[in-house]
């Protein structure tokens, strides 16, 4: 059993957000597109972020992970202020957080395998047999073909990408994961099968899932909470239910125009 | 029979060497027997812990024994339950086992083959290209004269200072070893018709077409290459444009132009390195450089020198951009195609230079 102490710091670090943003603003040049963003991401739960386009989404998840540089605001990441971490401390929370950028970005001159294997080799001392196992697990996990093992990023189908960089975010088995735009450019069935996928990971492995999405099935499906951006701010936290029933205008026309409808109807 | 395996602690990925160390023990203890592990002390696991959860069961059954796991919270036996698989090894790629000597034969092999079709795209991309310039000439409005016109400035214009400096540069080296052998015979004012002639015919336009290779060759087959890998390439062919037209066209003009123009000044800053040598370190003076340099150099020199000029553009134009457009998908690919491609055209560049020499011989210019 731990120590009272350490058990005392766990139950701490359960108590507080995952990701805590405070007066958050970031931009480019002279465009500040995000003013003032207030948000937490609990432990455990799928948060998806919405917003029409140029609203930030993106940026916001970047300037999270510190991609982008921020003007002001603080962001704490497992309670660790990410500003006045040292570089011992914000390694370790960037061990533990996984991203999937929009497009994959897989290392286009490694296989899907060794991709897998890079934070794997990094950061751990594994056995190659164990590496080996663990990569085919993940592989496995995202629903992926032992055959697509060694195949290299340029010979994968949009999905298969998509899932392939998703088995790389999570070969560390991070408690926190960002998926930027997951289900874009995947036909219908395959965006249904990837919400699943997150689900079953959410499951198995306890992540919490910060998600930027577009895509309003994943919405009613797989988020717990949706955060709506637009000037620069969070318009709206909470349910799809409590986001349906949201009076802004912005938030009127997207969660309920005909696609939004058929969204809901298709989860009845 | 019925021997009990209790486990407690964190199984996960930090403790991994620990644990497959663990793992092995117990196999080796407990293989052949029906174990019951107890699983209700693990605290925390992991993928990594699952998976030697899961090693460890399909060993003991593997040694002839049987083994149950126990316990555990159902969001630990979610995990615990995923990983317990026989591992799914890809087939390993075959690795040919080949002795040295047949190795290196067929390496020998394929490297002439594949210089042999290197060649054939080249004659053949040679070919789309002229058959696409005489299109362009008839109908000359489907010119892209703007992107030649940046091209060329590129090409051409930003090239001037270090072509400028690197051939002075030349120049002087040259005339300085020249002078100092010519020194034993008293003939130190030959350095004049070595540099100048040298100049004319072989430096100027070798150094500028090696220079234009590594320079702009370099950066046409990464140009190229990145637009192939964004589906750049593919966007102008549906376009109903012909990317031979578009991209390739005004390139390739663009370096045969600059190119020539380039090497005749190459040449005489060339000869002025030699003559700055001469006059301070030869002791010949101003006078007697210049008057005696249109003595040798004739009109025959100045037309073998620029007549190869557009050729070795050609050349170097082709060799970057058929390797441009070789460029497949990874980041690799574009790299190891930039390397080849001035590889290649500094090599045809080279070989193209003496095929010259011959030829202006046999016909005694």
């Amino acid at each position: 059993m731990a120590e009272p102490a350490s058990a005392r710091a766990i139950a701490a670090e359960q108590a507080t957000p995952v990701i805590r943003v405070r007066g958050l603003a970031a931009g480019f040049g002279d465009k500040l597109v995000l003013k003032n963003v207030d948000l937490d991401v609990r432990r455990g739960e799928i948060l998806g972020v919405v917003g029409a386009s140029g609203t930030g989404k993106s940026v916001l998840l970047r300037t999270i992970i510190g991609l982008v540089p921020k003007r002001q605001g603080r962001v704490e990441v497992f309670g660790t202020d990410m500003d006045r971490a040292d570089t011992d401390q914000r390694q370790r929370v960037e061990r533990r957080w996984g991203v999937l950028f929009q497009h994959g970005a897989l290392f286009s001159s490694l296989t899907v395998k060794q991709n897998i294997q890079v934070p794997l080799r990094e950061h751990t001392t594994f056995s190659p047999r164990l590496m080996d196992e663990v990569a085919m697990l993940k592989l496995e996990l995202v629903g992926l073909k032992p055959a697509a093992a060694d195949l290299y990023p340029s010979e994968l189908s949009g999905g298969m990408i998509k899932r392939a960089a998703l088995a790389r975010s999570i070969a560390l088995d991070p408690d926190l994961i960002f998926l930027d735009e997951p289900t874009s450019g995947l036909d219908p069935i395959g965006a249904q099968d990837f919400d699943e996928l997150i689900l079953t990971l959410r499951r198995t492995l306890g992540l919490t899932v910060f998600m930027v999405t577009h895509d309003l099935d994943s919405l009613a499906h797989a988020c717990d909470r949706i955060a709506a951006l637009g000037d620069g701010a969070v318009l709206a936290e909470g349910t799809i239910a409590e986001m349906r029933r949201a009076t802004h205008p912005w938030l009127k026309a997207y969660f309920g125009g005909p696609r939004a409808r058929a969204a809901a109807g298709a989860e009845v | 029979m019925g021997q009990l395996l209790r486990l407690s602690g964190e199984w996960t990925g930090r403790h991994a060497a620990d644990l497959e160390q663990l793992v092995a023990d117990a196999v080796m203890r407990l293989g052949g027997h029906q174990v019951r592990v107890d699983i209700a002390g693990i605290s925390r696991v992991d993928t990594v812990g699952a998976l030697l959860l899961g090693r460890l069961r399909r060993e003991i059954a593997a040694a002839g024994g049987s083994a149950t796991l126990e316990g555990g919270r159902p969001e630990q036996r979610i995990l615990i339950d995923a990983a317990d698989r026989e591992p799914q090894d890809t087939p390993a790629p075959k690795a040919r086992r080949e002795n040295a000597g047949y190795g290196l034969v067929a390496d020998i092999g394929r490297g002439v083959l594949s210089s042999v079709t290197d060649l054939k795209s080249w004659v053949v991309f040679l070919g789309a290209v002229v058959a696409t310039l005489g299109r362009v000439m008839l109908r000359p409005r489907s010119f892209r004269f703007t992107s030649f016109v940046h091209h060329l400035e590129l090409v051409g214009l930003r090239a001037v200072p270090i072509i400028a400096l690197i051939s002075f540069l030349v120049g002087a080296i040259i005339a300085q070893q020249s002078i100092f052998q010519l020194r034993a015979f008293g003939a130190t004012v030959f350095v004049v018709d070595l540099v100048g002639i040298l100049s004319m015919r072989e430096l100027g336009v070798l150094l500028t077409a090696i220079m234009l290779a590594g320079r702009s060759g370099s950066a046409f087959t990464a140009e190229i290459g990145s637009m192939k890998m964004r589906e750049e390439i593919d966007a102008i062919r549906v376009m109903a444009l012909d990317a031979i037209e578009v991209l390739i066209l005004p390139r390739i003009l663009a370096l045969v132009v600059g190119i020539t123009l380039l090497s005749f000044l190459a040449t005489l800053a060339s000869i002025a390195g030699g003559a700055f040598v001469a006059v301070v370190y030869g002791g010949i003076s101003l006078d007697v450089f210049l008057t005696r340099l249109p003595t040798t150099l004739t009109m025959e020199s100045f037309l073998v020198g620029t007549l190869k000029a557009p050729f070795m553009g050609m050349v170097i134009g082709l060799i970057a951009t058929i390797e441009g457009l070789n460029v497949e998908g990874s980041a690799e690919s574009l790299g190891r195609r930039t390397t080849a491609s001035v590889v290649k055209s500094i090599f045809m560049v080279i070989v193209l230079d003496g095929l010259f020499a011959m030829f202006f011989a046999a016909i005694g210019y």
